[in-house]
């Protein structure tokens, strides 16, 4: 009985401390227009879709906004959207940092976190690409310069290239 | 008395369990403010760098700033 009672007690203890879990691969993601409402967020339907969380006080974001810029002018006429969610607190800062960076893909201002909530990014920036079909296929943490960009190329091409 | 340990600490340990969700956890997307410069460890990277190399000179011997051993072969 002793043994049952603490046993209870550890379970749940150990529930309780879970952390909320990141989308994962395999995990179909819902339209951005849902949990974004007021954002302009292009149409994605049957499209390879790569959806990028950044911050303005984040510095990888920065450095990964001329690899996203690239990806966008090779791969976006052959099927591929790229959608930065900014995730900044305060208006002003994101559009200072959006207007800063030239981005050429369509940036969307996840200003109530109910993007960020879903997806649940474990760092900043964090990248999910998603099949024709909205199904995560590849999760990436960080950005590390040209070897993210060469598994960005890979994994879209590839994508691109089933269909 | 055996018992009442074990029941007094499973009760314990469920309230804390219950607590944890309470706490204040911040997650990688809301670190705006903790990324602010001012929330730096040194504001100053130069007096930083200053400090800890006379500390290290001074308590090299001891281990300095790390945890180790200062090679002295005492610790």
């Amino acid at each position: 009985m002793k043994t049952i009672i603490a046993a209870i007690a550890l379970v749940c203890s150990a529930a309780s401390v879970t952390a909320a879990e990141s989308a994962k691969v395999g995990q179909t993601i819902p339209k951005l227009s849902q949990l974004i409402p007021d954002a302009s967020v292009p149409n994605t339907a049957g499209k390879v879709v790569l959806v990028d969380f950044w911050a303005s006080w984040c510095g990888p974001c920065k450095a990964s906004f001329p690899a996203l810029n690239r990806l966008h002018d090779k791969y976006a006429s052959k099927g591929l959207v790229i959608i930065g969610v900014g995730v900044d607190d305060e208006a002003a800062k994101y559009k200072a940092f959006a207007g800063k960076m030239g981005a050429k893909f369509p940036l969307v201002h996840d200003s109530a976190h109910k993007a960020a909530g879903f997806f649940n990014p474990p760092s900043m920036p964090s990248s999910y690409i998603t099949d024709r079909k909205g199904v995560i296929r590849h999760v990436h943490t960080g950005f590390r310069g040209a070897k993210t960009e060469a598994e960005y190329v890979a994994e879209i091409e590839a994508l691109l290239a089933a269909g | 008395m055996k018992s009442f340990l074990i029941i007094s600490s499973a009760i314990v340990l469920t309230g804390l369990g219950a607590c944890s969700p309470q706490l204040v956890r911040v997650k990688p997307y809301e670190r705006s403010t903790l990324a602010r410069p001012v929330m730096a460890e040194s504001l100053d990277p130069l007096q930083k760098a200053m400090t800890e190399h006379a500390y290290f000179s001074r308590e090299a011997s001891f281990g300095g700033g790390g945890v180790g051993g200062g090679g002295c072969g005492c610790n």
